[in-house]
């Protein structure tokens, strides 16, 4: 590097740098925050989907699924798996025979384990599901297949 | 090896490739499981085997930075390590707690896991990378403490240089965003927006600190350079990373609920996040050809200058290919983030580690001079296996993710194919990775061979 560019002048540009951009990354995450109450779909937020929730990660669904894009690529996109299987008219029936249904057995075929959910539990994971769908992603995925 | 207490590395170095086999034994059952959808169905499940395999990946890379630490910190510092009797302490319950984990997740469902480890009390578990029960992530955080409790004392009365500063706000940046993984609100929109605070911010932020700071040490080391010139380097590099990438974890939250400015901005500054992994490459370069002495060391040159390379393409070029948010669009979450996620966490992370074991181990075994020629031709073979392996993998994955955003994708609904009918479609790729994996295995078996390898120690040349 030129010798110009002395050390001192490198080491302000990391300190600078970086506080600049960690103090506009705050600022940015403070405003994310005010905003989200118009996307996130709060409101929707019941005891019931807080349940749901709790489910998802107790069973590690996302060890295999992606939910609006992130997790695994093992198995189906579930961010909108609600308008895919039924929408409000169908998805809660499907979703419990789909869930009592596994593992297909299918030889050879990906397979999905028995998780032993109550009724209630069922319901909760359904409207879990439901409020994901409900979130505001821009217009992502591009298509109902996820 | 100028001070005593920098031996507690090793155990740290050696700890970690035990783990990296078993992280790989898993990649490969995963492998296995694209193909055949039912392999050891329901004994390991792929969201089990999936867990072993991303988890160990961290934990050893934890343990190789750890080692790192140990072993660069009192040389750097000119001082013998504040405690090494701490450093053997957390060794071990950083090693059990870790043990325990992974065979918790062999041995029960993971819903027992969660409800017998208290997930109930403080819910942080089931969430991707952050699956571990969090009793093990209060372990992790106490051992994070007393490391850099250990290696701040050291830092503190002793010399003070750039590569130790650095090294010790990478570690220090490592532990603050790990926090964030204990909070995990009911709101998806914003638990997915904080958990890319740990994630991210560790890949393409603090442990890119830590990475540019084991490559200056190495580089002085084996070429003899100027620490002034590594060191104006390194803050440049360190400079660019941070900059770029804080801003980048915009990339992340472009469908996520948060708000539409940043499509933009996530797409602007990870635009620019590959020119410090290229800053590494030509750095690297630079140091080498500079060098003003021929170290016997050749393998370790080799990985600190592969190092540089493969984490330009991974993170760099195969970064850079998905991350305009127009083209995430289709390509997000698909295989193609796979392949990238491999070729980055290896080029950077995985050969990081292996760079600064090449250099240190054979000191640490009393072989100031590196290992005997037949040795290091082993490594090398080693290097190569696994490294041309990787690529490969990279390559095949990529595949597997064009083919895949074809056709789920970008066609319309109802037009588009299902995703588990894309799948069948794509097999051959998997079967094509699947054979690069064993590639990379028997890579990893002939590297862990060179470390038996006898022979007599090469000679210092002059240069
Ligand atoms: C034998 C070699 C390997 C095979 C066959 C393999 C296979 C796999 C598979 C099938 C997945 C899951 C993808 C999914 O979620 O659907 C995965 C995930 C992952 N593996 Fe590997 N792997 C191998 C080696 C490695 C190595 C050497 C590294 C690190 C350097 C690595 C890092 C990762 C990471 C970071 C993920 C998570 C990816 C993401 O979330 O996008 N793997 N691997
Ligand atoms: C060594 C550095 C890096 C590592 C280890 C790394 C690793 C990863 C991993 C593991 C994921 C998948 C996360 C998940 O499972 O959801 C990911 C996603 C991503 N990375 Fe990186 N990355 C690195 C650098 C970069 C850089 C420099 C760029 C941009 C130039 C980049 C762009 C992206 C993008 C856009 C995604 C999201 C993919 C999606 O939408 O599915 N990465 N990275
Ligand atoms: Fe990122």
């Amino acid at each position: 590097m030129a010798e110009r560019f002395t050390k001192s002048m490198a080491r302000n540009m990391y300190m600078g740098g970086s506080l600049f951009f960690i103090l506009i990354f705050v600022g940015l995450t403070m405003d994310t925050v005010r905003q989200m109450p118009g996307r996130d779909n709060r409101e929707n937020l019941t005891e019931a989907v807080a349940h749901g929730k709790k489910l998802w990660e107790d069973n590690n669904c996302v060890g295999c699924h992606s939910l609006l894009g992130e997790g695994a690529y093992f198995a189906p996109e579930l961010g909108n798996v609600f308008q895919r299987r039924g929408g409000e008219a169908g998805f809660k029936a499907f979703f419990k025979g789909w869930m009592n249904a596994q593992p297909l057995g299918i030889p050879g075929r990906r397979a999905m384990p028995q998780f032993n959910l109550s009724d209630e539990d069922l319901d909760a994971l359904a409207d879990f599901l439901e409020y994901a769908s409900g979130i505001n992603t821009n217009g992502w995925p591009p298509n109902i297949e996820g | 090896m100028k001070y005593e207490s920098q031996a507690v590395a090793k155990p740290y170095f050696i700890f970690a490739l035990v783990l990296f086999v078993g992280q790989i034994l898993f990649g490969l059952v995963l492998g296995t499981q694209y193909i055949i959808g039912d392999f050891l169905f329901p004994e390991i499940p792929f969201n089990v085997a999936r867990m072993v395999h991303t988890n160990l990946l961290i934990v050893w890379l934890l343990f190789g930075f750890m080692g790192a630490a140990y072993y660069m910190i009192p040389e750097e510092a000119e001082t013998e390590l504040h405690s090494p009797k701490l450093a053997w302490a957390l060794f071990w319950i950083f090693a059990a707690a870790g043990t325990l984990t992974i065979v918790g997740y062999l041995a029960v469902p993971y819903a027992t896991l969660a409800e017998i480890t208290g997930n109930d009390l403080w819910p942080t578990m089931g969430r991707e990378f952050l699956e571990m029960p969090t009793i093990t992530k209060v372990g992790i955080v106490v051992v994070c403490l007393g490391f850099l409790y250990n290696i701040g004392m050291t830092v503190l009365k002793g010399r003070k240089t750039v590569i130790n500063l650095v090294l010790i706000t990478g570690l220090l940046g490592l532990a603050l965003m790990f926090l964030f993984s204990f909070y995990n609100p009911t709101n998806l929109a914003l638990d997915k927006y904080f958990w890319w605070y740990v994630v991210h911010l560790w890949v393409e932020g603090t442990w890119e600190l830590i990475m540019a700071s084991i490559l200056a040490y190495v580089l002085i080391k084996v070429t003899g350079v100027d620490r002034e010139v590594i060191e104006k380097w390194l803050y440049v590099i360190i400079a660019m990373a941070l900059i770029s990438g804080i801003l980048g974890t915009g990339h992340h939250f472009f469908w996520i609920g948060a708000p539409e400015y940043w499509l933009w901005l996530g797409s602007i500054f990870s635009a620019i996040e590959p020119i410090p992994f290229f800053m590494m490459t030509l750095f690297a370069f630079n140091m080498v050809n500079r060098r003003r002495r021929e170290h016997p060391n050749r393998a370790a040159t080799l990985w600190a200058l592969g190092c540089a390379v493969m984490a330009f393409l991974g993170a760099g070029v195969w970064g850079f290919l998905h991350t305009l948010a127009p083209i995430n669009y289709y390509t997000h979450g698909t295989q193609l983030t796979a392949a990238h996620a491999h070729m980055a966490f290896y080029g950077a992370y995985v050969m990081i580690v292996l760079t600064i074991v090449s250099y240190a181990m054979p000191i640490m075994r009393g072989r100031p001079n590196g290992n005997s020629n037949k040795a290091q031709v082993v490594e090398m073979w080693g290097f190569w296996l696994m490294t041309i392996a990787m690529v490969f993998i990279t390559l095949f994955l990529t595949g597997a993710g064009v083919l895949q955003i074809w056709l789920q994708r970008l066609p319309e609904s109802g037009e588009a194919l299902s995703f588990m009918a894309t799948q069948d479609q794509i097999v051959i790729f998997y079967w094509l990775r699947l054979i690069a994996g064993l590639f990379f295995m028997a890579g990893l078996v002939v590297y862990l061979v060179s470390f038996f390898v006898g022979g007599d120690e090469p000679q210092l040349e002059k240069a």
